[in-house]
């Protein structure tokens, strides 16, 4: 990725220990080697994934002309976005209380609650929200995408979290007391200075939570109703049934989208404050 | 001390901020007690200095006027009004930071003109007081540079105009040229000086150096340890410090023991000098202070008003020659001796027999 190696101590270097620069090769090549293939298959010109038959963007046509991948696929950005802003929000401003407030009992619980979910396994989650939405919508009824969203917005939260808390944790407190020494009300303060260098930071969270979002199968598979597939569990009920190289290429572009999101990620993270 | 006896010789002036019994205490995993009781009264258009070492309570108690932290005992007023309680946005005071902190995401003229726009000024009046602030500063030309694009001491005069733009009744200054290499120092030195008189405006400066406090201040307060042990012209800081501490944290000290009566000094080692008595201090055994270059040594025997000594060490430093001396009664003594073109008198050498003059007035009777 974006990320910058990091720098290395002078004098000392492993290269010359045996076995790194083969595990290293194997590694990356266990890595990318299916990703290249998946990729290379999406452009093959016949239906099979295993027999090259030449270069077509076929199933590219094919996918974008596919009613359900289209339904799919705007339900799934519909879906990464709301849910995206929504933690976005919550997470900043759960940032905010905790790196710019004085110290309070049980501020180190709440940072702990916050980044829970990360340490919780998906499948757990996903069965404890499927038995509460399961008894929500028996009693209400309702089955809109309300349950998704909430259930995406609840994961993405501490993914949001993280970049913008380190943003404020990096970031000159002195700058706000000038603000405030210039006459600047809390609010001022907050618009005018701490919003503004928070900025990037939040723009980082909201592009994390956004991928992740758009990448999550389990928890989706278990909370949609009839007919809320998203892009990734449409592919799932594809795999069932007879798998064409259009998955490669809706992987591929879901691929790229998300490649291009995590370099502005880096790219925003890494920027000197 | 009783501040009072250090502000009589000019009780008409107005006093900016007054100082009231004010005590500061943070509540952690053990207690500690940064200010202690410190009164102090800082007078209009005054370059008043807060002198001290690291963690003596100098910038502490310059946080409680800025607003940053409550008092949490006595009070602090501005103009005769109590401020104690109010936020630093509703304070007529402005700091320089230590580490300047400019916004990084304006630019050097939104930096100055940040002040301005928070008190609500019209657009107009903004633009005219950031030209005059950028001409003050001399930086007119690099206005509407990022902060992040100028040099430390660019960025220094930038705080300065930032601060002082809306035209604060105090300037709070938080050791703002402790970052600058020593020659950039010296400049600013004289810039600060230049710009408090230019402004009018009253400055509280705090520093850790004690050369910084006595070419800048009017006035200098000495702490130590959470208190305020001595205020006064540099002059006075330096010539009469009143206590130990304070003679040894300015300039360079010789201790010696002396007995006190009826205004007159006795040395342990010999001789007799009229002196300068701190309130409190009674007849009887006494330390006393000689600054070293307020006494010279020769070669040779001790005559008469001359205290005999051996030399222990000569130290060249340029400009002058330190002799540290052993007395006859076992103390140490150092005499600082201004050196003479090449060819003139020379220092007595190591392990010779030395003789002391201390200069008539030299001599300052210590509280502690």
């Amino acid at each position: 990725m974006a990320d910058r190696p990091v720098k290395q101590p002078k004098g000392y270097s492993v290269r010359t220990l045996p076995g790194f620069a083969v595990l290293a090769l194997f590694t990356f090549f266990a890595l990318y080697a299916p990703i290249t293939i998946l990729v290379a298959y999406s452009f093959n010109a016949g239906t099979s994934l295993a027999i090259w038959e030449g270069f077509s963007l076929r199933w590219y046509y094919q996918a974008a002309a596919n009613e359900a991948v289209q339904d799919a696929a705007i339900r799934s950005l519909y879906l990464a976005f709301s849910a995206a802003t929504i933690a976005t929000i919550a997470a900043t401003m759960a940032a905010l209380a905790t790196t710019r407030t004085r110290h309070f009992p049980g501020k180190t619980m709440i940072y702990a609650l916050i980044n829970q979910p990360l340490m919780v396994p998906e499948i757990v989650t996903a069965v404890a929200l499927l038995i509460v939405f399961a008894a929500v919508k028996v009693w209400t009824g309702h089955t809109s995408m309300i349950y998704l969203i909430a259930a995406h917005t609840a994961f993405c939260v501490p993914f949001a979290y993280l970049p913008i808390r380190a943003r404020l944790e990096t970031m000159d407190t002195s700058l706000e007391a000038a603000a405030q020494d210039l006459y600047a009300s809390p609010w001022m303060t907050f618009r005018r200075v701490t919003l503004p260098l928070m900025w990037p930071g939040i723009v980082a969270g909201l592009m994390l939570a956004f991928v992740i979002s758009l990448d999550d199968v389990v928890i989706t598979e278990f909370v949609k109703s009839a007919g809320q597939d998203t892009l990734p569990t449409y592919m799932l009920g594809q795999l069932r049934r007879v798998v064409t190289p259009e998955v490669n290429a809706i992987s591929t572009v879901i691929l790229v989208a998300g490649a291009i999101l995590v370099t502005l990620f880096f790219r925003l993270t890494s920027r000197r404050g | 001390m009783d501040a009072t006896t250090n502000t009589q010789d000019s009780t008409t002036d107005a006093i900016a901020v007054e100082v009231d019994h004010v005590s500061k205490i943070f509540r952690g995993e053990q207690e500690v007690r940064a200010l202690d009781d410190v009164s102090v009264g800082i007078r209009k258009n005054e370059f008043f200095t807060l002198l001290g070492p690291s963690g003596c309570g100098k910038t502490t108690l310059l946080r409680l006027i800025a607003g940053f932290e409550p008092p949490t005992m006595g009070a602090i007023r501005l103009g005769g009004r109590d401020i104690s309680r109010l936020p630093p946005n509703q304070r007529p005071v402005n700091t320089v930071f230590q580490n300047y902190a400019l916004f990084p995401h304006m630019s050097v003229a939104q930096n100055i003109a940040f002040g301005l726009e928070m008190l609500g000024k019209p657009k107009a009046e903004v633009q005219k007081t950031v030209d005059e602030m950028l001409r003050l500063v001399r930086m007119e030309e690099l206005k509407n540079r990022r902060t992040g694009e100028i040099s430390g001491g660019q960025q220094q005069r930038v705080a300065l105009a930032r601060a002082l733009a809306p035209h604060p009744e105090v300037l709070l200054l938080d050791e703002p040229l402790s970052a600058l290499d020593l020659k950039l120092r010296k400049d600013m030195q004289i810039e600060l000086k230049r710009l408090q008189s230019e402004t009018g405006i009253t400055f509280i400066f705090v520093t850790h150096d004690q050369e910084e406090a006595l070419t800048m201040s009017d006035r200098i307060a000495v702490m130590s340890a959470g208190k305020i042990l001595q205020v006064g012209p540099p002059r006075d800081i330096y010539e009469r410090p009143a206590e130990r501490f304070v003679a040894n944290f300015i300039g360079e000290s010789n201790f010696l023991d002396a007995t006190l009566a009826g205004g007159k000094a006795t040395l342990a080692a010999g001789g007799t000098f009229d002196v300068h008595v701190p309130e409190g201090v009674r007849d009887g055994k006494v330390s006393v202070l000689v600054r070293p270059e307020h006494a010279t040594v020769h070669a040779g025997e001790a005559g008469e008003r001359e205290i005999a000594g051996t030399v222990e060490n000569v130290v060249y430093s340029g400009e002058a020659t330190v002799v540290h001396l052993r007395l006859a009664t076992g103390e140490a003594m150092k005499a600082r001796l201004s050196n003479a073109p090449q060819g003139g008198e020379a220092a007595p050498e190591t392990g010779s027999a030395a003789a002391v003059t201390i200069a008539p007035g030299a001599v300052t009777v210590l509280r502690d």
